[in-house]
C-alpha cells in the first residue's frame, strides 16, 4: 500500500477565494492510502516546497498529490521538489484545482466539491503509479531554418556565430523574402536592399551556413533534439555549380510571358530568370511553365549562349534527407487578395493597387525604375488616395478579412505618403484611416512629421466605393471628424492590405504538429514568458510566422530564436520523457494498427519468440522506440487488445480516475 | 481431394453435415477418408476465415473453401499479419445465396456481391454469378437514424435485454482474433463473468463494435450465430455507414492497401465537430 501526502495551495486567492482549501485536505485526508494531507498558502514557494519535503520525510510517503495549477505549470517544480526529498519524481500528481476548478467556478461550495472530486481522482491515479527513470537521447548538431526571410537570415547567422551547422530551406529561388521587395524602411527612411543585401551575402559566405533555395521541406518526423526532415529541392533546371549569374541567358529568352513574382506580377519576366540583381544564389531558374523547351521540346537559346554550360533541361528534383536538433519556423507572410472587398475595386481597375505593389513601382528596380507611374497608362498620378485596414479589423467569422491588426500598414502607409510627396510636391495625397496606430520608436514623430511637415491629408473614416470614371477613380469615404461625405477625384489609389500567413504555415504547422491559431499564425509556448518557442519541444518561431510584426520587432525576435535554438543546440543529452509507450508481446496480435496512426513512427515490428504461461511460439509483435516515442497514446487506444500501454497514463490508471469521479 | 493425395494441402477447412438439415458446421478434414463428410451447397453459410488463424501456424498448407464473401474476411486478415497468404490453398466457391431453415440468410438478402477478393482457384456457374441482394444493405441503418435519440436507445436496451454473454458472436467473428480478449484479460478492468448492472451487456456489444469498426467486412455472421437473434451486424454497418460517408467509400478486406479510415490521417478528414453534428441529428 502507498503512503500518500495531499498538499492543497491556496495560489494566494486564486485557489483560495473560490475553493475552501481546508476541507478539500480534511476530505481526502481519510482516502485510501492517504496518510498526511495539508493546505499552504504557496505551495510552490520555497516554504511551501519545504513542507512537502519535510512531510515525505517524516511520513516515509510513497507518492503526493498537489492540488495546485495546471500541470503545465509546476509539475516539473513539484517533481523536483520530491526528487531532492528521494522520492522518485513521477511519484508526483497535480490535481489542477486552479485552471479547470477555481478560475471557471463562482460558487465556493460548487467549486470546493469539483476541486474534492479532482483531488481524489488524482489519489486514485497515484495509487497506480509505478517509479519510471527518465532516459537521455543526443542532439543532433544542428539546426533547420524554414524560410530565407529576413527573420530566417537573422536565426540563421546568429545560430551559425554560435558554430552550429545551419541549413536554410526557402520556397523562393532567392532567399532575401518580402523584405527584398521594399523599397524604404520605416522610420528612418533607409533602403530595404542596402541593409538586407549584405545580410544575404553575409548568409551565402557562412560556412555554417548551407542555403537550399527553392525547395519545400516535405516531411518531419522524430522529436526534439532528433528531427529527420526530408526536403525536396525542385528542379531549377541549372547547374548551381556552374551558372554564374551573368544573367545573359534571361535576356536572351524569348519567352515574356511569365509574371514576374517579385515585381507582384507588375510586368513580365523571362521563362529563365533571376529573380533580382542582387538574388542569393545568384543563379538562374527555368519556369517550366513558360520554357519553350522544355513544353515543346524546341529552343534551347539559353543553352546556347551560356558559356558555363550550367543549363540543365532534364534535372530533375533532388531529395535531401537531413538530421536537426532544432527548427525554426520563419514562414514569414502574404498580403491578403483585396479582390472580394468589391467597394475597393481593385480587381476591375489597374491603378488600385495594394501596397506591396505600390513599393515595386517606387523602386528603383521595379517596373518603372523607381519612377512613379500608373500601371494603366504609364502616366505620373497627380492624386492619390490611401486607404488603411483594408481587410484587417474586421468582424470576425467574416470573409472580409482578418479579425487582427496587421500592425505595419500605419507607419508603412505614413512612409509611402511622405516618399510621394517628398519625390513628386505636386501630387496631393490623401490617406482615409481608422486610427493611426504608432507605438514604437520614433513612430509617432515619424507619422506626424507626414501630417504636418509633408502635408499629408489625413482622413478620418472609411472608404465606401471605389468607382472609374473616365480615366479618373472616384473615390467616396466619409470624413468623420467633420461629419461629412468625402468625394476624391484620384488617379490611383492604394490598398494597404492586412498581412496574412505564407499559405504553406499551415501544412508545415501539421507536419512539425506546431499548434497554430485560427488565422494560422503559430503560436507560443507562452503569450509571454515564451514568445519565440512553438508549445512542440525543439520548434522555434521567428518572425511574423508567429504574428504581424514590423522588421526590428522581427530581427529581435529571430536572434531570441536563436539563443533559444543555441541554448538547446549547447546540450550533447536531453533528458527524455519516461511516460511512452510500451507493448505487451503476450497479448500483442502483430496486427500493426498501432504502427499506423504513430504519428512518430516510433512502432516497429518483430518476430520474436514469446514466452508465457502456456505460451512459447514466434510471433510478430510491436515494438516501441522509446527514443522517438512521444507518449501522445494515439497506439494506446487504437490497439483492440489492450496489448500497448502508456506508461504513466495506463488505462488503468485513467480508467482509475475515472471511477473516482464517477463515484462522486 | 486429388491437392490431398499430391501432399500439396495438408488439410482441409470446409463444412460438414449437423444434427439438423439445415444447420452445417465448419469442420477440418485432414485425411482423405475424412473428406467423405465434406458438403458444400445451400446450407454452408459459415465464414471459414476466422478458423484459418489457427490453421496458420500447422505444418503444411490447408485448403480452405471460402466464398466471395468469406474472401474479403480472409483479405482483411492478411492485411492485419494474422494470416500468412503462402500457407493457404484458397478455393472460391460459387454462392447462390445461402440458407437456413427460415430461408435465405439475411446476410445473402444485402449480399455484398460475388467477385472472389483472394483465391488460388475458382469453382463457379453461371447460376452462382447472379446477384442475390433483394435489399439495401443499409436500409436497417437509415431506419434507425431517422428515430430518435431516445427511441434508438430503447431499441437497443430492448434488443440487448436478451443477451446471454454466451460470446457466440464475438468468437465466430473473424475481426475478433486477439491472442487475449480484453474481454477474457482480467486486467482490462473490462473482463466479468457475471454482469454487475444491467447494462453490462450492452457496453460489451458498444466495446466490441467499436473495436472492430474500420476492419469490419460485414460479414454478417454475428448476427446469424447469435441464439437470441440480436441484429449486431446493423451497430456494424452503422460504423461502415458513418465511415463512407466521413471517409469516403470504405470495404474493409479489399485490395492490398492496408490503411483503413480509421488508422489513417489525412488532411481533408471530416473536423471532430461535424462528427459530433451528426451524432446530435
Amino acid at each position: 500500500m502507498q503512503k500518500i501526502g495531499v498538499f492543497v495551495c491556496w495560489c494566494g486567492s486564486n485557489i483560495a477565494a473560490t475553493v475552501d482549501v481546508e476541507a478539500v485536505a480534511e476530505a481526502v485526508k481519510n482516502e485510501p492510502g492517504v496518510v498526511f494531507s495539508a493546505n499552504y498558502q504557496y505551495m510552490c514557494s520555497a516554504a511551501g516546497q519545504k513542507l512537502i519535503q519535510d512531510a515525505i520525510h517524516e511520513h516515509h510517503l510513497t507518492g503526493i498529490v498537489v492540488c495546485s495549477c495546471s500541470p503545465r505549470m509546476h509539475e516539473a517544480t513539484f517533481r523536483k521538489t520530491a526528487e531532492s526529498a528521494g522520492l522518485n519524481p513521477y511519484m508526483v500528481e497535480i490535481a489542477n484545482i486552479r485552471e479547470q476548478c477555481s478560475w471557471i467556478h463562482k460558487d465556493k461550495e460548487e467549486a470546493t466539491a469539483k476541486a474534492i472530486v479532482l483531488a481524489k481522482a488524482a489519489i486514485s491515479k497515484l495509487r497506480n503509479d509505478t517509479p519510471l527513470q527518465a532516459g537521455t537521447s543526443a542532439v543532433t548538431k544542428r539546426c533547420l531554418v524554414i524560410g530565407g526571410g529576413i527573420a530566417g537570415i537573422q536565426t540563421a547567422l546568429d545560430v551559425a556565430d554560435a558554430g552550429y551547422e545551419v541549413d536554410i530551406v526557402e520556397q523562393r529561388p532567392t532567399i532575401g523574402g518580402r523584405m527584398a521587395q521594399l523599397d524604404k524602411t520605416f522610420p528612418t527612411l533607409d533602403c530595404a536592399a542596402c541593409i538586407l543585401t549584405p545580410k544575404m551575402v553575409e548568409a551565402s559566405q557562412n560556412e555554417k551556413i548551407n542555403i537550399i533555395s527553392y525547395a519545400k521541406v516535405e516531411k518531419v518526423s522524430g522529436f526534439v533534439g532528433s528531427f529527420k526532415a526530408t526536403i525536396r529541392k525542385k528542379a531549377r533546371f541549372v547547374d548551381e555549380t556552374k551558372c554564374t549569374g551573368c544573367s545573359l541567358c534571361t535576356t536572351k529568352c524569348p519567352s515574356r510571358k511569365g509574371k514576374n513574382e517579385f515585381n507582384m506580377n507588375l510586368d513580365n519576366r523571362g521563362a529563365i530568370y533571376i529573380p533580382f540583381a542582387q538574388a542569393i544564389p545568384n543563379v538562374a531558374v527555368i519556369d517550366p511553365e513558360q520554357c519553350i523547351k522544355l513544353k515543346t521540346g524546341k529552343c534551347g537559346l539559353c543553352e546556347k549562349v551560356c558559356s558555363a554550360g550550367a543549363i540543365n533541361y532534364k534535372q530533375e528534383d533532388e531529395l535531401i534527407e537531413r538530421e536537426y536538433g532544432a527548427i525554426v519556423v520563419a514562414t514569414g507572410f502574404k498580403p491578403i487578395d483585396p479582390s472580394p472587398l468589391n467597394e475597393f475595386g481593385y480587381a476591375d481597375n489597374a491603378d488600385v493597387v495594394t501596397s506591396l505593389e505600390f513599393e515595386r513601382l517606387m523602386n528603383a528596380a521595379g517596373p518603372t525604375k523607381g519612377t512613379l507611374l500608373r500601371p494603366s497608362d504609364g502616366k505620373h498620378p497627380k492624386t492619390i488616395v490611401f486607404i488603411q485596414c483594408v481587410g484587417s479589423r474586421c468582424e470576425e467569422n467574416t470573409k472580409r478579412g482578418k479579425p487582427y491588426c496587421s500592425k505595419i500598414c500605419c507607419m508603412y502607409t505614413a512612409k509611402h505618403a511622405m516618399l510621394v510627396r517628398e519625390k513628386y510636391p505636386d501630387t496631393d495625397v490623401h490617406v482615409f484611416y481608422i486610427d493611426v496606430r504608432t507605438p514604437g520608436k520614433n513612430f509617432d514623430e515619424f507619422y506626424r512629421r507626414a501630417a504636418e511637415q509633408y502635408g499629408v491629408d489625413y482622413i478620418k473614416g472609411m472608404v465606401g466605393k471605389v468607382a472609374k470614371e473616365g480615366d479618373k477613380l472616384m473615390v467616396q469615404g466619409s470624413d468623420l471628424i467633420n461629419n461629412e461625405q468625402v468625394h476624391i477625384a484620384a488617379d490611383m489609389v492604394v490598398l494597404a492590405t492586412a498581412i496574412e500567413p505564407d499559405p504553406t504555415a499551415r501544412s508545415i504547422g501539421t507536419m512539425l504538429t506546431a499548434s497554430m491559431d485560427t488565422n494560422d499564425f503559430f503560436t507560443e509556448a507562452h503569450p509571454k514568458l515564451r514568445p519565440v518557442e512553438s508549445p512542440t519541444a525543439g520548434i522555434f518561431l521567428s518572425g511574423v510566422a508567429q504574428g504581424p510584426k514590423d522588421i526590428p520587432e522581427t530581427v529581435a525576435q529571430a536572434g531570441a530564436a536563436a539563443s533559444k535554438v543555441i541554448g538547446l543546440l549547447a546540450k550533447d543529452h536531453l533528458v527524455t520523457n519516461p511516460c511512452v509507450a510500451q507493448s505487451n508481446e503476450l497479448m500483442c496480435n502483430g496486427c500493426s494498427q498501432c504502427e499506423k496512426v504513430c504519428p512518430y513512427g516510433a512502432i516497429t515490428y518483430v518476430e520474436k519468440e514469446v514466452r508465457g504461461p502456456g505460451v512459447r511460439e514466434v510471433r510478430r509483435v510491436a515494438q516501441v522506440n522509446p527514443a522517438v516515442c512521444q507518449g501522445c497514446g494515439a497506439c494506446t487506444v487504437t490497439c483492440p487488445s489492450g496489448a500497448m500501454d502508456l506508461k504513466g497514463f495506463s488505462n488503468k490508471q485513467i480508467l482509475a480516475e475515472v471511477d473516482a469521479i464517477c463515484r462522486w | 481431394m486429388q491437392l490431398m493425395n499430391e501432399g500439396t494441402v495438408a488439410r482441409v477447412v470446409g463444412w460438414e453435415k449437423g444434427e439438423g438439415e439445415c444447420d452445417w458446421t465448419p469442420a477440418l478434414f485432414e485425411s482423405v477418408q475424412e473428406m467423405d463428410g465434406f458438403v458444400y451447397g445451400d446450407y454452408a453459410g459459415a465464414n471459414l476465415s476466422k478458423y484459418c488463424v489457427k490453421m496458420n501456424k500447422a505444418e503444411g498448407k490447408t485448403l480452405v473453401v471460402l466464398k466471395p464473401c468469406d474472401t474479403l474476411s480472409f483479405r482483411q486478415l492478411i492485411h492485419e499479419h494474422r494470416l500468412n497468404r503462402d500457407n493457404f490453398y484458397l478455393i472460391g466457391a460459387g454462392c447462390k445465396g445461402m440458407k437456413d431453415e427460415s430461408g435465405l440468410l439475411l446476410k445473402c438478402k444485402t449480399c455484398k456481391g460475388k467477385d472472389f477478393e483472394i483465391f488460388d482457384e475458382i469453382i463457379d456457374d453461371e447460376e452462382s454469378k447472379q446477384p442475390t441482394a433483394i435489399m439495401d444493405r443499409m436500409e436497417g441503418v437509415t431506419a434507425l437514424e431517422n428515430e430518435t435519440a431516445q427511441e434508438r436507445f430503447d431499441f437497443w436496451r430492448n434488443e440487448l435485454s436478451r443477451c446471454i454473454r454466451c460470446n457466440a458472436c464475438r468468437n465466430v467473428c473473424p475481426a475478433c482474433t486477439c491472442e487475449k480478449c480484453v474481454f477474457d484479460n482480467p486486467a482490462s478492468s473490462v473482463a466479468s463473468k457475471a454482469p454487475v448492472t444491467d447494462f453490462e451487456e450492452n457496453v460489451f456489444h458498444i466495446i466490441r463494435a467499436f473495436h472492430v469498426a474500420g476492419r469490419c467486412t460485414d460479414c454478417g455472421e454475428c448476427s446469424r450465430v447469435c441464439p437470441q437473434h440480436i441484429p449486431l451486424h446493423l451497430l456494424n454497418r452503422k460504423f461502415i455507414k458513418d465511415m463512407n460517408e466521413l471517409y469516403g467509400e470504405y470495404q474493409a478486406g479489399v485490395g492490398e492497401e492496408e490503411r483503413t479510415p480509421m488508422t489513417t490521417y489525412t488532411k481533408t478528414d471530416a473536423e471532430p465537430s461535424i462528427v459530433r453534428e451528426r451524432g446530435n441529428a
